[in-house]
């Protein structure tokens, strides 16, 4: 350990790719035994700073200070060899492996090394003291598939201590956890710290870098803009230093009028997912559906788009029954879907803007079965325009896009579509803030045209802040309903955890 | 996030790389392109055979049965899929053809209807084999389709070939309308219909969606599974129509016609700069790629090369193709 208790010290590093610096000149100190939070909008070089600390980046000029030797590159061996360890929003798990196996792959024990024979029985019993130190209920011959992804992340951070990681970087660690299981990353966050382990903590989630970070840096454009110590700076603070300007109103919510019924779904049940799922939808209603990841708020959209079959229950659209069977009957009955993974589902990355935008009904357009392209692009750039897309093209692969420009492309294949009803599951997920205002503004204009919307929501502030009317699901059933009046941050805690409303 | 330093709109980068990446695919082309000329250049130094007219027409007509089979191949690899099954599959097609004219009697169109037929339904059952009965991967269903086609093409008849056909079933393999022979004019019918139907049609834009994204494609409301059988289907009446032309040639159907031209195919497509990933592609190149690889055979054999090597060749400009393929997809996605 060097003198000054700093543990990594990141100068001047620098990264340029092909028209663009990604990185230029940054400035990070993070010390032993801290959590430091690096927060910045996307496009800010959060990433490429982690692929230079890892090794999978080269930089072009700068240096790398760990543990008072400096290094001007890394490779991802040698980041490894000198204690850096890495988290990744994916995890790089081998799901048909036991917990035991993933945690010392490619470090294994053996019983005797020239024969290559593995120590199956102590590599179990050191895993099992491995997650028990962390507090885990998790048994080391489990199926690491079997577990959830909270877990399987745990399994990671196992992994990290094993091979001594003095420094841990965790990039978007809670994005697809629960709250609950974010709680318990937490926690063995707080617990490798006390251990003098320092942690990288990259969030979107601003709430969770103010619980949890010691120290935070905001970058913005490839630079460091500022480092500070938590306590001492507001969460505004670091919003306004992401962006460069303060954002006034974080939910800019506008009622529209509700109108009549347009989608009412009655006892919708799939085996082990969901159980009589009742609920209706207004004409101008945004509602919103609360609760943990896997409460099976994803499953309702996807049985009701046709995306999943289900087995019993009955769907009514504009108050004419719908037998949904496939995606195509949904969308047939005026139901749009807009799932949360932009990239895997709703979009074809390798196509154009116009392409993807005309998707759906494009076999409409045609003239005796016959396209113009021109037709296409020019019915893109309308609603493109309409919806401020910034792009240079309608023949611009989506797959260059941003996060927020391809939600909008996503949001307009729908309107194309002429959908009247719009189910957004996670609407604003890996979005910048400024993104995401113009993303909530979309929802307003499509509710004051008289659709009816429904936004799936992990974030208990994103759900409050847009939805008429929240409903709150666990365990594939509905355990609350409220309206925004009406709701907390507890209430929603409450009816998520199993509790039903009292009433 | 792997990507996000690049994709944001507010770098002025983005417009250059989407630039950059589409000068890629670009340059790409023409490198097919010139190594095409560049191919033929050298062969004509090499072999002063090599551009009389009588040796050029045999590469183009060797080509023309080749550019048929490798329409389908292009389309199942557009949907990253692939067809093992092009080889047998036309020659079961002409053997049913060859059955048809031969042992039954049937008039050449009759005959010429089960030919395309067979083709159409052996393609249709590596659809199913697919999307109904939900084989993993077309690798499997197309090389067990592969096996059972030429199986019972060789049980058919014993193994032995059919021939003498009348001239009807002999017109798009021998026949010439002036200079230009009709199998050439039936190459170019069919590339200019495809590229129209690819890029003028909802169904011709929809197996590039297919291919780009599965689960996207199926979310907006296409039939995948339509679609895919589709893609079989024709891939099956390709190779049978491929075979009718190949059986013109020769005047003679055999158990054994078509042995490899899968390989040359998935060569040529790839080749052309269709992507193993699925979803990228256009058919114009396809026919580059197949002039080079029949180029390729014509020169080696005017060489007087020996087969084994031409063998090894062949692999080898398969291998390099992918490779560049996989290339090219990590600038594409270092692009982004």
């Amino acid at each position: 350990m060097v003198a000054d208790g700093i543990l990594l010290r990141v100068k001047g590093l620098t990264k340029k790719f092909p028209g663009v610096v990604a990185l230029d000149g940054v400035d990070i100190e993070a010390r032993a035994g801290e959590i430091h939070g690096i927060c910045g909008e996307n496009g800010a070089g959060k990433s490429t700073l982690i692929k230079m600390l890892t090794g999978a980046y080269t930089p072009d000029s700068g240096t790398i200070e760990f543990d008072g030797v400096t290094y001007t590159s890394l490779d991802p061996r040698r980041a490894m060899g000198i204690g850096i360890g890495c988290i990744y929003q994916e995890l790089n798990l081998i799901p048909h492996l036991s917990v035991a196996e993933n945690i010392f792959l490619g470090r294994e024990m053996y019983l005797a090394p020239s024969f290559n024979l593995l120590d199956r029985a102590q590599m179990n019993a050191k895993a099992a003291e491995l997650l028990a130190d962390l507090g885990l209920a998790v048994s080391p011959t489990a199926r690491l598939g079997t577990l959830g992804v909270g877990h399987q992340q745990m399994v990671e951070i196992c992994r990290a201590v094993w091979s001594n990681a003095k420094l841990i970087i965790m990039d978007e660690p809670t994005s697809s956890l629960s709250e609950k299981e974010a709680h318990d990353l937490f926690r063995v966050m707080a617990q490798m710290k006390e251990r003098g382990v320092a942690i990288l903590f990259i969030s979107h989630r601003l709430d969770e870098v103010r619980e949890n970070c010691d120290t935070v840096t905001v970058m913005r454009d490839g630079r460091t803009i500022e480092s500070f110590v938590m306590k001492e700076r507001s969460v505004a603070d670091i919003i306004q230093l992401m962006v460069g300007r303060s954002i006034q109103n974080k939910y800019p919510k506008e009622r529209a009028p509700h109108g009549d019924v347009v989608l009412s779904v009655r006892n919708l049940n799939r085996k082990g997912v969901l159980h009589d799922v009742s609920f209706e939808l207004r004409a101008g209603e945004v509602l919103g559906f609360a609760g943990l990841v896997g409460a099976g708020r994803t499953e309702t959209a996807r049985a009701i788009t046709g995306a999943d079959p289900y087995d019993s229950g009955t769907i009514e659209v504009f108050g004419k029954q719908v037998k949904i069977r496939q995606p195509i009957d949904s969308i047939n009955a005026g139901i749009a879907f807009l799932t949360e993974n932009r990239k895997e589902q709703g979009l074809i990355l390798i196509q154009s803007v116009a392409f993807n935008a005309t998707i759906v009904k494009m076999h409409k357009y045609g003239k005796a079965g016959w396209l113009s392209l021109k037709r296409l692009r020019d019915i893109a750039r309308k609603i493109c325009s309409e919806m401020r897309l910034k792009t240079s093209g309608m023949d611009m692969l989506v797959g260059k896009l941003s996060g927020g420009n391809q939600q909008k492309v996503v949001i307009a294949k729908w309107l194309l579509s002429n959908a009247r009803i719009f189910i957004f599951d996670e609407p604003t997920r890996g979005i910048d803030v400024g993104a995401k205002v113009e993303v909530y503004k979309l929802i307003n204009q499509l509710v004051a045209g008289g659709a009816g919307v429904i936004i799936i929501c992990s974030e208990m502030e994103e759900v409050m802040g847009m939805a008429d009317r929240i409903l709150v699901m666990h365990e594939g059933e509905i355990t609350g309903e409220m309206t925004q009046e009406e709701a907390t941050q507890e209430k929603i805690m409450y009816a998520a955890s199993g509790f039903k409303q009292a009433s | 996030m792997s990507n996000e330093a690049l994709t944001n709109d507010k770098l002025p980068g983005e417009k250059t790389i989407a630039k950059s990446a589409a000068m890629t695919e670009k340059l790409y082309q023409l490198g097919v392109l010139l190594s095409l000329i560049l191919l033929c250049a050298v062969m004509s130094v090499l072999s002063p055979r090599f551009m009389t007219m009588d040796n050029l027409m045999n590469v183009a007509s060797q080509a023309a049965v080749s550019a048929i089979v490798s329409i389908g191949m292009f389309l199942a690899i557009l949907t990253a899929g692939i067809d093992l099954s092009v080889g047998s599959v036309l020659a079961l097609s002409t053997m049913m053809m060859g059955i048809a004219s031969d042992r039954w009697g049937w008039g050449p169109y009759p005959a010429i209807l089960v030919c395309l037929g067979s083709g159409a339904l052996l393609g249709l059952a590596n659809g199913l084999l697919l999307t109904k009965l939900r084989l993993p991967h077309p690798f499997i269903s197309t090389l067990g389709m592969q096996k059972m086609a030429r199986g019972i093409a060789l049980f058919v008849t014993a193994a032995a070939p059919i021939s003498m056909f009348p001239e009807e079933i002999q017109f798009l393999g021998n026949n010439s309308i002036g200079q230009v022979p009709v199998s050439f004019i039936l190459v170019a019918i069919l590339y200019i219909g495809m590229y129209f139907f690819l890029t003028r049609t909802s169904t011709g834009r929809y197996i590039y969606a297919v291919g780009g994204n599965k689960e996207a494609a199926r979310l907006s409301g296409i039939k995948v599974n339509g679609i895919l059988n589709l893609v079989y289907t024709m891939s099956g009446l390709t190779a049978a129509l491929a075979g009718l032309v190949l059986a013109g040639r020769v005047n003679a159907v055999y158990p054994l016609a078509g042995l490899d031209y899968e390989t040359d195919a998935i060569a040529a497509v790839i080749i052309g700069g269709a992507s193993f990933f699925g979803g990228v592609g256009s058919i114009g190149n396809t026919i580059i790629g197949v002039l080079l690889i029949a180029v390729l055979r014509n020169g080696l054999n005017l060489l007087n090369v020996d087969s084994a090597f031409q063998t090894f060749a062949i692999g080898a400009v398969i291998v390099v193709a992918v490779a560049v393929d996989v290339l090219r997809q990590n600038v594409m996605k270092s692009a982004r």
